[in-house]
């Protein structure tokens, strides 16, 4: 997750973001405090952790629940709360 | 070259406007600024320009609305006064940090309250941080020619920022001189086809304005901060230009009878028509003084004036705005250039003309005698004062 980050000399001006699709390149995972852990055992594949979060986080592979993308999980809890049969465990981030 | 027209000053950056001819002008009308939008709303209506005029219901929409066209492409321009330049405080650094080159011509006015229609500069020296190039006219022929030279300055690579061309309310405004323009042909191949690309024009999607937090932000500012530095490279070259193909010949500071001066009066705007003439007569007395007047506040002219001051043993600096509790800004900032400067002349400030009360000869000649006797005693040497003020 670590990334260089390019100098004023090297950056659009005025903030402009010049490509598309960018939120990919920054790693939102860096904010959280709180870490969604996935007992996949107990996950019904409901996926309405899927629906439910918002920032694009669960990672689905054929079709089935296969936790979360930590580069851009903000720790906000909601796949957590959301889930019927409490798969989801929020851990302490380790710093 | 034309031949002389009569303008008021705010006529004078109408028609420099619609020479011009923006895509898209938006602006609300202010007192005294009122002319700019009406004159150029006249020169669409009667077809003379292909401008979208946009009737915004404020100045904070005029602005906002100028930002908008300018991000997608548009050469955008709007003008304001006063408590309108107030309303758009928001926007103006928006417009400055998205390094968008428009252009707002600005008839100075004092800032309400107690409620005040007529010149000062409190208005563009509030905004002097805002990250906008700031000119400053004495008269309407120099209105007219910055206008049409601050296009090119906003809009060079090197500097993409917006610009202001200011103006004193009512003195220049709305008294008519005779100003010579350029022909609408030489002034659209002077300024030629814009390059800067917007949202529209450019080739393939971007995002402009978006969120800018701790991690970027920063160097964001530190780009502003470099453009800025650039612009007085920007400005020589393009007053040479001017100079070259229409033969008036503009300089960041313009001197007034100071080759052999040792004492000198500075100051901002149409004041400094008034100091010429006293100059004169001072001069027929057989004082040695003359007049500094800088075109810029925004970039300050720091090297300019270190390289300059020095020649003389005094100088006066007048400033139309008052920054309470502390120095005054023009005062203040020619200060801190000078720090460290061996042989720095010795410095007095007078705050004047606040609310648009007239800086009279009788006032400047005031001025004249205690700059003679700065100059001979130090007497009043780093104070400032108001000039003129009844006690």
């Amino acid at each position: 997750m670590t990334e260089t980050k390019k100098g004023w000399k090297d950056l659009p001006i005025g903030g402009n973001i010049l490509e598309a699709g960018n939120s990919q390149h920054y790693f939102t995972g860096t904010w959280r405090t709180y870490k969604p852990i996935t007992d996949l055992d107990k996950c019904i594949n409901c996926l309405q952790c899927w629906m439910f979060c918002p920032d694009n986080s669960i990672v689905i592979k054929d079709g089935k629940m296969d936790g979360q993308d930590y580069d851009h999980c903000k720790g906000c809890g909601v796949c957590a709360a959301i889930c019927p049969v409490k798969a989801i465990d929020m851990i302490k981030e380790e710093k | 070259m034309g031949k002389y027209i009569a303008l008021t000053g705010a006529e004078s950056a109408a028609f420099a406007m619609k020479q011009i001819n923006p895509d898209v002008v938006a602006a609300y009308p202010i007192t005294p600024q009122t002319p700019v939008a009406m004159k150029f709303s006249e020169y669409v209506a009667n077809g003379e320009v292909n401008t979208e005029y946009v009737t915004v219901e404020s100045e904070h929409s005029a602005m906002s609305a100028t930002v908008g066209a300018a991000a997608a492409g548009a050469r955008a321009m709007t003008a304001t006064a006063s408590n309108g330049l107030a309303l758009m405080w928001e926007i103006v650094y928006i417009a400055s940090s998205m390094r968008l080159p428009i252009l707002m011509a600005v008839v100075n006015r004092a800032l309400s309250g107690p409620i005040n229609i007529h010149g000062d500069h409190s208005d563009a020296m509030g905004a002097r941080d805002s990250g906008w190039i700031q000119i400053f006219n004495e008269n309407n022929q120099e209105v007219y020619d910055s206008f049409i030279m601050a296009l090119r300055i906003a809009e060079h690579p090197d500097v993409l920022t917006p610009a202001m061309v200011c103006q004193d309310g009512f003195i220049t405004s709305h008294s008519v001189e005779n100003v010579m323009p350029l022909t609408n042909e030489q002034v659209q191949k002077f300024i030629g086809k814009k390059k800067f690309k917007g949202l529209i024009t450019a080739d393939k999607p971007f995002t402009m304005g978006p969120l800018d937090l701790q991690d970027y932000y920063f160097e964001h500012k530190k780009q502003q901060h470099e453009a800025m530095k650039k612009v007085f490279a920007v400005v020589e070259e393009v007053q040479n230009e001017y100079a070259k193909e229409f033969g008036r010949k503009y300089s960041v500071i313009e001197e007034y009878r100071t080759e052999d001066a040792d004492t000198i009066i500075m100051g901002l705007n149409s004041v400094m028509g008034n100091v010429k003439t006293v100059v004169d007569s001072a001069r027929e007395k057989g004082i040695k003084i003359g007049a500094v007047k800088p075109r810029f506040f925004r970039p300050f002219p720091v090297d300019y004036l270190r390289d300059l001051l020095p020649k003389f043993k005094a100088v006066v600096v007048l400033d139309r705005s008052d920054s309470f509790g502390a120095m005054p800004p023009l005062y203040s900032e020619t200060l801190a250039a000078l720090y460290g400067i061996e042989n720095a002349p010795m410095i007095k400030g007078y705050i004047h003309g606040l609310g648009g009360r007239d800086t009279n000869l009788a006032m400047i000649e005031t001025v004249v005698d205690n700059l003679q006797k700065l100059k001979d005693t130090g007497e009043g040497n780093l104070t400032f004062e108001y000039l003129g003020v009844r006690e």
